[in-house]
């Protein structure tokens, strides 16, 4: 039973690691002249998986209207101003005398004209300033992290009466969930020590948990599609794991016990790139699965307007909300499934550091 | 991998590590902590309700055992006492019976010999006054018969007449 569980697990993380995330690449078109619909589609789409530092509820014509978020420069000391400023005159703005322009996504230093320098691949080539901006998945984030306190605080208060007082309303949930995440991924995997784990396997899950969740509301944050967000979760499991590891493990990394001498010098190389490709395979398909989730999402939603000469009004917008719907649905399971796998391996990755091999 | 590079923003993961490292510092502190060991006691109070019950179980069915076998030896030794007791009033009885026997015997015995007392005295009492009636009637006889000296002669002459002379 624990063999097929096991199995079945493998094979869910392969298929949905495996994702394609075809969509990402989709090219944002430089040139001038009237944009054909699915280009002005594909921009859209590219548009709402990036970062942004201007709250974007809608687009209305060419305007995306939504609300301006505070933008923080670190350069020649810190600036802080709204991000409305940018909208005013085509992405150039000017605070204590530097001219900064808005350019896809990234702030760039420039001069009062607001030129920007390209080089052979057209990349800018203009200054970027320090950019600690509470943008749009920062302001994610932190929403997420304001309904993690008021959930788990106000379930954490549920046992100041006893511990057989039992949670009422949301905490019902949530205990379960709890549970879910100690008995299945920390206790197997890690063993007696998984307590001291918790803390950070529990905060990890449900917070990617509620932000695939998030994102998947119309408001469309794209907090774990995001590779910073990914990187910086994986890169904890990297410091967790190998700061927590035993001699074991780095026995187990650079001198494998149980082969002949000369296969432990072509392991140990393996073995020490493996210590990073675990924690890159997890930021990988983090990302890659929900960025991929919200393109289809957004491209099938797209075919409302793709397909209307074809399918007229009704027929696009019933095939495409018949489809968008069944999609929704797999992106649900796939939003817990993607927390579950990142809490899983982290914990898989953790007990492997901190086993105990006895046998050697 | 060029448009992943371009999308990184050092800004966000800047955010996103301190929102990470504040999320698990306050959730530790005020939420996992206290939820992992309310859960934890919640447990151990069941694993060990569940055991005392089972103990309680075993004393239960220890206890019916004894008192079956009290009841068991009660009925026992009740029964013993009855049998006991049957025994004792049967000897009783037949002890009575046996003594009632004898002394109705001896009873029986002295009336018996009363009686055949009394019998012998009453006959020999009456032998005496057959005897002394028998006598005084045969002297009147006599004396009546012997008045007339013819009839005494006569008598003889009878009498003598039976007597032969061989």
């Amino acid at each position: 039973m624990v063999n097929l569980k096991r199995a079945l697990l493998f094979l869910t993380v392969i298929l949905f690691a495996a994702n394609p995330f075809t969509s990402v690449a989709a090219e944002e078109a430089h040139g001038d002249g009237p944009k054909s619909q699915a280009e002005e589609i594909n921009a859209h789409i590219k548009h709402h998986l990036e970062d942004d530092h201007y709250f974007t509820l809608y687009k209305q014509g060419e305007e995306y209207v939504g609300f301006p978020l505070p933008v923080i420069l670190i350069d020649n000391g810190l600036k802080v101003f709204s991000s409305g400023k940018f909208k005013e005159n085509d992405g150039l703005t000017e605070v204590d005398g530097q001219f900064y322009k808005y350019y896809h996504g990234k702030i760039y230093k420039t001069d009062a004209a607001g030129t920007i320098t390209y080089d052979a691949e057209h990349h800018p080539t203009n200054a970027k300033p320090l950019d600690f901006s509470i943008t749009k998945n920062v302001t994610g984030l932190m929403l997420a992290a304001l309904l993690l306190f008021l959930g788990f605080i106000s379930l954490a208060k549920t046992y100041k009466k006893g511990s057989n007082n039992l949670p009422k309303g949301i905490g019902r949930v949530l205990e379960p969930l709890v549970l879910y995440v100690r008995d299945e991924m920390a206790v197997p995997n890690i063993g007696h020590r998984y307590k001291e784990f918790m803390p950070y396997l529990l905060s990890v899950f449900f917070l990617i948990f509620l932000l695939n969740l998030l994102g998947l509301t119309p408001i469309g944050f794209n907090v774990t599609g995001n590779i910073s967000v990914t990187l910086c979760l994986a890169l904890f499991t990297f410091l967790i794991t190998n700061f927590k590891a035993n001699k074991d493990y780095w026995k187990h990394i650079f001198w494998m016990p149980g082969v002949p001498v000369p296969f432990k010098f072509v392991l140990a190389p393996i073995e020490v790139l493996g210590m990073f490709t675990k924690p890159f395979s997890l930021m990988l398909r983090l990302f890659a699965n929900i960025t991929a989730g919200h393109s289809v999402v957004m491209g099938l939603i797209a075919i409302v307007y793709l397909f209307q000469q074809q399918l007229t009004v009704g027929g696009s917008i019933g095939v495409s909300m018949l489809l968008t719907l069944i999609l929704f649905f797999l992106e649900l399971l796939v939003a817990f499934l993607q927390a579950f796998i990142f809490t899983m391996l982290s914990s898989l990755f953790i007990g492997m550091a901190v086993e105990e091999h006895a046998h050697h | 991998m060029d448009a992943l590079i371009n999308q990184f923003s050092y800004g966000l993961f800047f955010w996103q590590l301190i929102i990470l490292l504040i999320v698990i510092f306050i959730l530790g502190k005020f939420a996992w902590k206290p939820i992992i060991n309310a859960l934890e006691e919640r447990e151990k109070g069941i694993s060990d309700a569940l055991a005392s019950a089972e103990k309680a179980k075993l004393e239960m069915a220890r206890l019916t055992n004894e008192n079956e076998q009290l009841l068991k030896e009660a009925r026992e030794e009740r029964d013993v006492i009855l049998k006991e007791a049957k025994e004792l009033k049967d000897k009783i009885v037949a002890e009575a019976k046996e003594s009632a026997q004898t002394e109705g015997a001896k009873l029986i015995e002295n009336a018996k010999r009363e009686i055949e007392d009394q019998k012998l005295k009453a006959l020999a009492e009456v032998k005496n006054q057959v005897s002394a009636l028998s006598l005084d009637i045969a002297r009147k006889v006599l004396t009546k018969e012997f008045e007339d000296q013819n009839k005494q002669e006569a008598l003889v002459a009878d009498l003598l007449k039976d007597v032969k002379l061989n």
